[in-house]
């Protein structure tokens, strides 16, 4: 059994098992599916510096911190008992394509090249993590939303404001790494 | 007279407004605008955890954090990202059909609400950046926080620059197009 869970998952289980997330929500207390709020939360309670987009009582969300500190906790037990010992598999051209810059370790879901505290001290890592996360920080918010909040739980709920998000989302990711990610790569 | 007709008028508005400030500010942004009107103490929260928990095992074993499924995502080199997000999509959306349908209740007896969301310009503006930053971390927020969770601390750094992005926004936010 354990053999069998430790291998990647089809697409369509944990399809599945993340669309069932936004019944669950909803039946166990009224909660719409949604991530990236808690960034904003974090501001409210940590530093909202007199800023209205700030000013709400917060502590009525503390459920969206309990869903995140879970996501930590399930990835940690994922990490520590079921864990695919092999490599992970990557596209050819992909594979290939990386080794130009110099990204060859695939022992991690994410390149040791890229990701590490090493990485972070040198200008391709400093745009990609700082830059990287600043990026959706402020645009989950902009739009209202993320992945979670508008691909899933909008269209799941036939909202075409989030269908225009999502679009975006694909739109924005199709640029950076087609044609502007090979430049930082390069760095 | 007729000015004492306004403010009778405004007066009983603007107070409206300002009873319902919290739910208006947070209906605008967020998606978690729904609030149980039931009292509970504070670790019936730990039920939202559990979920957490089922999408974090998710998340690692099925490699949607993965910075390689994300990069052959964009490449069109990979169907899996689209079959999962596809799935959740499908199954989420015949749920919220059936919860309509059927009008189910939550585990405490409350109506289920659903509340339409108000189009704006920080859909385009905002989603073309959030995608921007998706295909350079190669993680939306979610993720971030499971990757934290397989040991890959140095993700702390693009969390804390995420917060920092979503302050950021928040003291322009009346100067952005929306």
């Amino acid at each position: 059994m354990t053999e069998f869970l430790k291998q990647p998952w089809p697409w369509y289980v944990a399809g599945t098992i993340i669309g069932l997330i936004v019944p669950a929500l909803l039946i166990l207390g009224n909660k719409h599916f949604g991530i990236s709020a808690n960034l904003r939360h974090t501001c409210a309670a940590c530093f909202p510096a007199g800023i209205n987009f700030f000013k709400y009582d917060w502590k009525k969300e503390i459920w969206n911190f309990f869903f995140v500190a879970g996501i930590f906790a399930g990835a940690f037990f994922a990490a520590q008992l079921l864990a695919n010992p092999a490599p992970v598999q990557v596209h050819p051209e992909l594979v290939k394509e990386l080794e130009q810059y110099g990204i060859k370790d695939r022992s991690n879901m994410m390149p040791a090249e890229l990701f590490s505290l090493k990485s972070l001290f040198s200008v391709r890592g400093l745009i990609m993590l700082i830059g990287g996360g600043f990026l959706v920080g402020f645009g989950s918010r902009y739009a209202g939303g993320c992945t979670s909040g508008h691909s899933i739980m909008g269209l799941s709920n036939m909202q075409w404001p989030s269908l225009v998000a999502t679009i975006m989302f694909m739109a924005g990711g199709f640029l950076m790494v087609n044609l502007i990610l090979p430049h930082i790569l390069r760095l | 007279m007729k000015e004492n007709n306004t403010v009778k008028i405004e007066a009983p508005l603007l107070s409206e407004v300002e009873d319902n400030v919290d739910f208006e500010v947070r209906s605008l942004d967020t998606m978690c605008v729904n609030e149980s009107h039931q009292q509970h103490p504070w670790w019936y929260n730990f039920k939202y955890m559990v979920v957490g928990i089922v999408f974090g095992i998710v998340f690692v074993k099925a490699e949607i954090i993965s910075w390689f499924r994300i990069q052959e995502m964009f490449r069109l080199q990979s169907f899996h990202m689209y079959g999962v997000i596809g799935t959740a999509v499908v199954v989420g959306a015949i749920s919220v059909w059936l919860i309509k349908r059927f009008n189910i209740k939550t585990i405490y007896g409350e109506k289920i609400e659903f509340h339409p969301k108000k189009f704006s310009k920080g859909q385009i503006y905002g989603g073309l950046l959030f995608g921007l930053g998706w295909g350079l971390t190669g993680a939306c927020p979610g993720p971030l926080f499971a990757q934290i969770g397989t040991g890959i601390l140095v993700i702390g750094v693009v969390v804390l620059s995420a917060i920092a992005g979503t302050w950021t926004y928040g003291y322009f936010r009346e100067k952005l197009p929306h």
